[in-house]
């Protein structure tokens, strides 16, 4: 088991090194200088070469390219980040800062969505191809396809500006939170009603549910009690899997809300093309994203005893 | 006479429904601009936020423009986006995937690491990333969802030439002296023709979320290019005193994703239906 865990842990490595490597080299591919294009135009109206040049050797720019990529990694791991172009703060402090909001905003919508989507699930599977099926499919339907962009505008409408009940910008206190929560639990629910629809359909026609029946066992028993437990599995991986990427999708609700999370950093770091602060929040959000799902992976051995520990 | 697959398909009625509403949604992008009177980009500022009306069947937005007229000619700009982007990351990803799969060993294991980098980048990070490396634009939001569209169709090629190139007919094809190429492209890739198209279609879906996402980012389309996740950014700002202008573009985004997602959906029991019942 341990060493199950070990060996999960190890196979990050080489991942997120190759991640750490193209976002390094993301800033080396654009076209232009990043120096020339900070101090290209001075107050006199041009740099010269030797200017241009000291403050190459400054940033260290006209190191190898390793040499380069490990004190970037490596100041990387010190907390030493860097300071951001745009808000002149060091990047470290801005992540640390914002980090709290995305976190809570993914953490919301992943339990709301959870919550909802697995009951959605069970429904669908329990009244299948009844109305009650057709009815969560077709919500579920709506909630993978509507723009989670758009959806936060019509709660906006409706909450905010028809029945003025609840805050629209920001995220000063637990009201702010519901409207953005909602958003992103939306689109989580979509996918973890389906995926636990199908597997608990997969698992209901299993011979020992219909030895359940045969021992009268009732309904409601045998759903909750034997087939959600085994089908637990794929949905464990979806909700992993949803929880990624809502670190990731809280940038279009954190830009809707106004909410100072990393996501709407990572925006507008691009807007202002701010290429350490993109460098080192692309990193960050991509390394939690593959860190979550290995530990959902590890949870999902620890929870299901047919996975082998090869 | 109707093949088995067309009859099968035709069974679901949610995908038919959704059949319609593209094939609606494509003689838009074609024929609709011919149709429309107005111009999408012709301002007109006394008349500008006005709600839906017989002369402006969706209103207008912030600058006079008739919503309709650009919801139709933003049909060609998002569904061309969709289209160029999944097509050609959709050919990377089958050469990758058939790499891969046939060759096995390094191949695979290289092709195979960059599968999971790509899917490191969680969700629509993976598409600000490029947007971000190469600017924004039309081209670049097209390359963001051609490399977005790469490690799903990949993946899923990869499986499939694993599952069959141990089958007997690709050992004959190998004795008969067949080439690589010539199993590849006449024995491998016919079978996983069906997976392709499923896999497509539900890209497509994906591809006009990612592009109207980056665009309501302000990454990708730019104003004043009629599309439809760029009406939505510029919505927001008049959301309080002329909500329309968001809601036809939003409602018309979430149509067409759902329509490919039907339709991908009914494609994959049409064609599978060892898969019916399950999904």
């Amino acid at each position: 088991m341990l060493g199950y865990v070990i060996k999960r842990l190890l196979q990050l490595i080489p991942t997120l090194l190759l991640v750490s490597i193209i976002v390094f080299l993301m800033v080396r591919i654009i076209p232009g200088d990043p120096i020339t294009l900070l101090y290209g135009v001075s107050e006199s109206g041009g740099t010269s070469e030797e200017y241009i040049d000291a403050m190459r050797d400054k940033y260290g720019l006209n190191d190898p390219l390793i040499v380069q990529y490990f004190r970037w990694i490596g100041g990387f791991f010190r907390g030493d980040m860097g300071t951001s172009l745009l808000t002149h703060k060091t990047i470290a402090k801005e992540l640390t800062n914002r980090y709290q909001y995305t976190i809570i905003l993914a953490l919301g919508g992943t339990v709301v969505g959870s919550i909802v989507g697995v009951i959605f699930g069970i429904i669908a599977a329990a009244c299948h191809n009844k109305l009650g099926d057709n009815v969560v499919m077709v919500i579920s339907m709506i909630a993978v396809s509507i723009p989670s962009f758009f959806f936060a505008m019509l709660l906006m409408l409706l909450f905010c500006l028809h029945l003025k009940l609840l805050p629209s910008l920001g995220l000063k206190s637990w009201r702010h939170a519901i409207l953005p929560i909602a958003t992103l639990g939306l689109g989580a629910v979509g996918m973890i009603a389906r995926t636990t629809r199908s597997s608990m359909l997969d698992v209901i026609n299993q011979d020992y549910i219909r030895t359940a029946k045969a021992y009268g066992t009732s309904r409601f028993q045998i759903i909750t009690k034997y087939a959600f437990k085994n089908a637990l599995i794929p949905v464990l991986t979806a909700i992993g899997l949803r929880f990624g990427s809502l670190l990731a999708g809280a940038a279009l609700v954190e830009t809707i809300f106004t909410i100072p999370g990393i996501g709407s950093f990572l925006v507008s770091s691009v807007n202002g093309r701010d290429y350490p602060a993109i460098q080192s929040t692309v990193l960050v959000l991509a390394a939690s994203f593959v860190i979550v799902n290995t530990l959902v992976d590890v949870v999902y051995a620890l929870v299901d005893p047919r996975v082998k520990f090869e | 006479m109707k093949s088995p697959i067309v009859r099968r398909f035709l069974k679901r009625k949610v995908s038919v429904v959704g059949l319609v509403i593209l094939v609606i949604f494509f003689l838009m992008a074609t024929i609709g601009p011919f149709l429309c009177q107005n111009d999408p980009l012709e301002q007109d500022t006394p008349n500008k936020n006005l709600g839906p009306s017989l002369e402006h069947w969706f209103g207008t937005d912030y600058l006079g423009r008739d919503t309709f007229t650009r919801i139709v000619y933003g049909a060609r700009v998002s569904l061309s986006i969709s289209f160029a982007g999944v097509l050609s990351g959709c050919f990377i990803g089958i050469i990758m995937g058939v790499c891969a799969g046939y060759f096995g060993g390094v191949t695979d294991a290289v092709i195979s690491r960059v599968i999971d980098v790509l899917l490191a980048f969680p969700g629509l990070l993976l598409a600000i990333v490029i947007v971000a490396i190469l600017g924004n634009g039309t081209q670049n939001t097209i390359i963001a969802i051609a490399v977005f569209a790469i490690p799903s169709i990949a993946r899923m090629v990869r499986g499939v030439v694993i599952g069959n190139k141990n089958a007997q007919y690709i050992g004959a094809a190998k004795v008969m002296g067949e080439s690589h190429l010539r199993i590849i492209v006449t024995h491998i890739i016919p079978n996983s023709v069906s997976q392709i198209i499923v896999n497509v279609t539900l890209n497509l879906g994906t591809a006009i979320l990612t592009s109207s996402s980056l665009s309501f980012l302000g990454m990708g389309v730019q104003p004043p290019s009629p599309e439809w996740g760029a009406m939505l950014n510029k919505a927001k700002e008049v959301l309080r005193a002329s909500p329309w202008q968001a809601v036809f573009p939003g409602l018309v985004i979430t149509l067409v994703v759902m329509s490919f997602s039907l339709v991908g959906d009914g494609l994959r029991d049409a064609l599978d239906p060892k898969l019916k019942n399950v999904s």
